[in-house]
Order: structure tokens, then sequence, then C-alpha cells
């Protein structure tokens, strides 16, 4: 069990391309950290230079409070789950767990109990002589975290592991892997491009975009306050509605000026908070589910209604989707299923004014 | 069970009634018979080139001298009995089992060094490396017999260079052995090089990076991911080249023409001397035919090994 600390950490292929450009992250002991952001972001570079795979450029990487930058991965005590699980094809699935144990010269008698106890916690006992041709993706995806957790290593490397499985099966090897996790306790730095793994398994969630660290924070956090335009479109499914408009001080309040000319009213405890930026160019970010109908006694201060008509409606059984387009931007609303909406038909919605980011279109940061 | 017999009996005439013709149609439309037919030039070729040759030769094999009288096996016996004979099995065993470790050994290295260049530059000494596979045998074996020759041989010279005394290679048995070994494994040793070069280039790289978390040394990467990732590739590429170089001709023939005193025979070159140079055809062919039975047992070790592994998804 350690600490993960990265300093200053920069990653430059041959040619000059910033793979990663200078990050700091402090990963506690125990603690679940995900990395996630889109393709290309840096967040499996980031992961390979903390498993020893890819060489640092500069920076400074310490696990348990030594610096391993020059220690080959070996030496490093951690342990990794591959995207394709990375099974040795010609060893049955014992020894396939029991290989870096063998190596490090176990007594044969520790092995098998490594093993065995990790077989029983991935529930993979009675697979222990299959090879992994055998074995089913979810079954070679256990056998890859079996891998890791008989090492019982300081620090567990996850590297995109459930891209290769179907949802179905995605969703339930999530709740494995937290289950490990509560089990075993061991610090994680676990690898995703998608945000709802990233939300559901972390402790922290660690934004990427083009090499650099845009915001790290609890799952809810992120969802909630946002710090920047990126994060915020980022998290949550489907992402946040992004409207260019103006902010414009109405006298006694300050509004937001929409397209069409809906005019929508800032709550008066975030006022304050504005000011500032009153007369000037704003993108307007609200979420789906914080554009609703508005429901017979609602008791949500700060709704703003406007009315729009929808061009596709999206019934999803538990809620329905409407979208609509506002001067050429695509809205999303989440409205309840039993909520009347036929496309083309105008409908009254509401704004839920206490949930709305305001955006400076120039830096993207949350105002 | 009656009243099944009865429906089957009661088909009978429709069937029988079709014409021939929609019989031979149905056929031809049968994939299997589609196969069969477009394979059929080459089992041709086949039966023409190597079945009807063969049988041909254990025919051969049991005649007289002048073709004219059944023997049995006797030229098998008379041929086992002949020491010279049995100089030239222990040379052909010598020859080919050396040759290939060498081969083998040396087309491993090369592919190792190949592959760990980086992909720019991969290509071109891909393509050098490749070079002695290209040239005709009996073009580079004719260079290499040069090389060799006592009155114009560059290796003594170079060897004199270090006051070292000119070596018989193709005058002494034991360097004649060595000289047809060593251009053979020359000959031979690219083609090894390409075969392991693809094996290692299907090793993915995620089965190291997961070897070196698990605390494997590069010998122990080699020994325990690469070899078992490519034992097919070697076991395939060993047996092929163990038949090739058992049936060698041409490089024998061309430096040491069996020489000194037939202590570079192999089957190939010694049937060719007994049967067409000397003029003993049957002879001859028993001694070719005695390659057969030394391969197949050979082949069978090896492709059991290949099988087995198949089965499991190696």
């Amino acid at each position: 069990m350690a600490q993960v600390t990265l300093r200053k950490i920069v990653k430059e292929y041959e040619g000059g391309v910033q793979a990663v450009k200078g990050i700091d992250l402090d990963i506690d002991d125990h603690e679940f950290v995900v990395l996630v952001g889109p393709s290309g972001c840096g967040k499996s570079t980031t992961l390979r230079m903390i498993a020893g795979l890819e060489e640092i450029t500069s920076g400074d990487i310490a696990i348990g409070g030594s610096i391993v930058n020059d220690i080959p991965p070996r030496d490093r005590d951690i342990a990794m789950v591959f995207q394709n699980y990375a099974l040795y094809p010609h060893m049955t699935v014992f020894e396939n767990m029991a290989f870096g144990l063998t190596l490090r010269k176990f007594p044969k008698e520790e092995i098998k109990r490594r093993v065995d106890n990790a077989a029983r916690i991935l529930d993979i006992g009675t697979l222990l002589e299959r090879k992994p041709k055998a074995l089913s993706g979810g079954q070679r995806q256990r056998v890859a975290m079996g891998r890791a957790i008989v090492r019982d290593p300081k620090v567990f490397l996850f590297d995109e592991p459930l891209s290769n499985l179907d949802a179905k099966l995605r969703v339930q090897m999530r709740t494995e892997i937290k289950k490990v996790h509560q089990t075993v306790r061991t610090t994680t730095v676990y690898v995703t491009h998608d945000q709802v793994e990233a939300m559901t398994l972390a402790d922290r969630v660690v934004v990427m975009n083009h090499g650099v660290i845009e915001q790290v924070g609890p799952p809810t956090e992120l969802y909630h306050h946002p710090v920047t335009k990126f994060v915020a479109g980022f998290i949550g499914s489907p992402a946040m509605n992004f409207i260019p408009g103006r902010l414009v001080n109405g006298g006694a309040a300050l509004n937001v000026v929409l397209p069409d000319g809906i005019t929508l009213p800032v709550p008066a405890e975030r006022a304050g908070r504005y000011a500032a930026h009153a007369g000037r160019e704003i993108l307007f970010g609200i979420r789906p589910e914080h554009l609703t109908e508005i429901r017979p006694n609602d008791h949500r201060p700060h709704l703003a209604a406007f009315e729009a008509a929808p061009e596709v409606v999206e019934p999803m059984g538990m809620e329905t989707l409407l979208h609509f387009w506002m001067q050429g931007n695509e809205i999303c609303a989440r409205v309840d299923p039993a909520t009347p909406a036929e496309p083309g038909v105008k409908q009254t919605l509401a704004a839920d004014m206490s949930q709305m980011h305001l955006i400076d279109p120039q830096t993207e940061k949350v105002l | 069970m009656a009243d099944g017999s009865a429906i089957a009996a009661g088909r009978v005439p429709a069937t029988a009634g079709q014409p021939r013709t929609g019989t031979l149609k149905r056929m031809a439309r049968r994939r299997s018979t589609l196969a069969f037919l477009m394979a059929l030039p080459l089992l041709a070729v086949i039966a023409g080139l190597v079945i009807y040759p063969f049988f041909y030769a254990i025919e051969l094999s049991m005649l007289n001298k002048r073709m004219t009288r059944f023997v049995g096996i006797d030229n098998f016996t008379f041929l086992l009995g002949r020491e010279t004979f049995q100089l030239v099995i222990f040379q052909s065993v010598l020859f080919a089992v050396t040759a290939v470790i060498a081969k083998a050994l040396i087309g491993f290295v090369l592919a190792h060094v190949l592959h760990a260049l980086p992909a720019k530059g991969q290509r071109k000494w891909r393509g050098m490396l490749l070079v002695p596979w290209v040239i005709p045998p009996a073009v580079s074996t004719l260079a290499w017999w040069w090389l060799f020759d006592p009155s114009y041989s560059a290796f003594n010279w170079m060897l004199a260079v270090f006051g070292a005394g000119p070596v018989p290679w193709l005058g002494d048995a034991g360097w004649a052995r060595f000289a047809v070994i060593l251009v053979n494994t020359w000959y031979g040793a690219p083609f090894f090089m390409i075969m392991y070069l693809a094996a290692l280039k299907s090793v993915p790289d995620q089965l190291y990076e997961a070897a070196a978390i698990d605390g494997a040394t590069g010998i122990q990467k080699l020994r325990y991911v690469t070899l078992p990732m490519m034992r097919n590739i070697i076991s395939i590429t060993v047996l092929f080249s163990l038949i090739v170089t058992f049936a060698n001709f041409d490089i024998v023939r061309i430096l040491t023409n069996g020489g000194p005193q037939d202590r570079t025979h192999l089957f190939g070159t010694y049937a060719f001397q007994v049967g067409i140079q000397s003029g003993d055809i049957p002879l001859g062919a028993a001694v070719s035919l005695f390659m057969f039975p030394l391969l197949a047992v050979f082949a069978v070790l090896i492709l059991r090994g290949v099988n087995q592994r198949t089965k499991e998804g190696l």
C-alpha cells in the first residue's frame, strides 16, 4: 500500500509531440483514482509512466515516498491489468496468476495459498486448470485481476480494463472491481474514457484533456462544480447543453438572454458572483436533467419557463429526452415519461437556474 | 418400422425416375465436389511429379543393376553392409542436424536483432540479410568455392595476414565437412530469420509488458514468453529445413563433389554418384529411398507437437 505522487510530469515523443504536459497529482494510500478523458488526452501515457513502461521526459514519479523514475517496472512493486488482458496463452489460469510470484521465487505453498485466495475473491476457483483460450471475456478479465491481486502490490494500475467487454458484462465487472477494491484496499489508478465508469468507481476523478489535468475531485464535485467547459461537457450523460448568450443587467436583477429572445433570470444569491460580467457574451450551460417539464406543485425555486418545439422525442422508459435546436445549437431536455411530447409541437420547459453554469467563451472557464 | 419402410419404398420410383443428368448437376453443385474439381490439376501434378516417381523409385530399387531381374531388398541390405554408405548416413545426419541447429540459432539471433531495430532501418537490413537466400545456391556456392580454393583462397590469405598457416578447407575431411555445413548455414539462415521475425511480430507487446511488470528479466521474457509463443513456428521451420537440408545436393556437389574420399557425401550426392555416374540406377534409387523413413520419423514427431499445441489454442 502506498501513495503515488506525480510532479511536473512531461512526456514528449520524437518530433516534439507532447502527450503529457507537466502534470501534478497526489494519490493517497488506499485511494481509487480514475484518470478519464477523450482519446489522446494523455491518460494512458500517464498510467504507463507510473508503471515504468514509458520513460518520463521530465518530472518525478514517487511510489510509497521513493522516486521511481529510473526503476524498471519489475522493481516498482505494481500490478497492472491491461485492456486486452495480456494473459499468457500457453499457461493455465493458475500459472498465469502464479507467474509473478514464481519469478520472485515465492515458496510453492505460499503461491498456492495466494492464488486460491484471489480465485475465491474473484470466483474463478473452477477455472484454474484452463488455458485462457477456453475462457470468456469476463473470465479472462477476472484472471487478469487475479494476477494483480496475488502479487499484493503497492499499487494497482488498470488500463481501460472493461473496454473489450459487452455493455452488460461491463456493468457487472465494474461492480466486481469496486468490490475487490473494497476488500483489498490497494491504492488504485484506473484509466478509462467512459465517464460513467469514472463516476461510479472513483474516490477521486482526474479529468485530462490535451495532456493537462482539467480538474481533480470527487465525482459529485466534478458533476456539480465543474471548473472548465471541458469538464462540464465531459462529465454527465447526456452532456451539458451550451447555449451562447449574453448576461444583461436588467435593473433589479441579472438576466441571461439567449437566442430567440429567451430571457432567464439569474438567482439573486448568484448575482453578486456574475455582476462583473454583466453586458458580456457568455456561454449558458445547463444539464438536460435541469431542463424539465413544469411539474404540478413544483416547489423548486428559480425555475425559468420558456417555450420550445422538440424536433426529436426519445422515450427511454424511465425518462424522455427532447431534442430541439436554438439557432444552430442542439439542446437536450430530460422530461418525465408521462409528459405529452410530440415532435414539432411547442411546449413549456423549465430551466432550473440554481443549477446553471455561466462560462467565459474566451477562456472556457466556468465563472 | 413397417410404416417407415413402406414410405421409403414408396419414394423409390419417384427418385429413380429422374434423369441422370439431374444427379450429375446436383453433384457438381456440391461445394466439396467443386473443391475437388478445382484441386484436380494440382493433384495431377503431384501425382505425376511425386507419387509416380516415388513408386517408380521403389520398383527400381528392387531390380538388379541391369534392371532385368527382381532382387527384393537385396540392394538395401547390400548398402547397409557397405562402409561408405554407413558413412553417408552418418554424414547426412551430421550435416542436416548441425546445419539446421546453426541456421535456427543464427536465424533466431538475427530475427531478434532485426525486431529490435526501428521500423525505418529494419526494411533495409531485412533486405540485405535475405540476399544469401535469394541467390541461386549453385551461383553462390561457386563463389564460396573460390573463397576455399587452395590456390586463391581469400580465407587463407586473411589467415596469412595474422600469421596463421593455410587451412585445407576442401582437402581435409573435417574441414570439408565444416565448409559444406558453413555454406548451407549461410544460405539457409535467412529463411529461419524471416520466419522467426514474422513469429516475433505476432507476439503482442502487452505480453512483454505484463511480464516486465510480473518481474521478468530480458532472459526470462525470452524463456517464458517469446519461446513458448514461437514454438509452432520454430517446429515447422525446423521440420521444413530438415527435409530440405537432408535432401541437399547442389552445395556438396559443387563444393566438394562428395570428397575428399567420400567424406562429405550426402544421400543426394551419393545417390547421384552411384545411380547416374556409376550407372547403377537401382542402387541409386535405394540410396535415395533411405531418406524417406528418417524424414518420416522427424515429421511425425514434430507435427505431433504442433497438432497438440494447435488444439490447445496456441
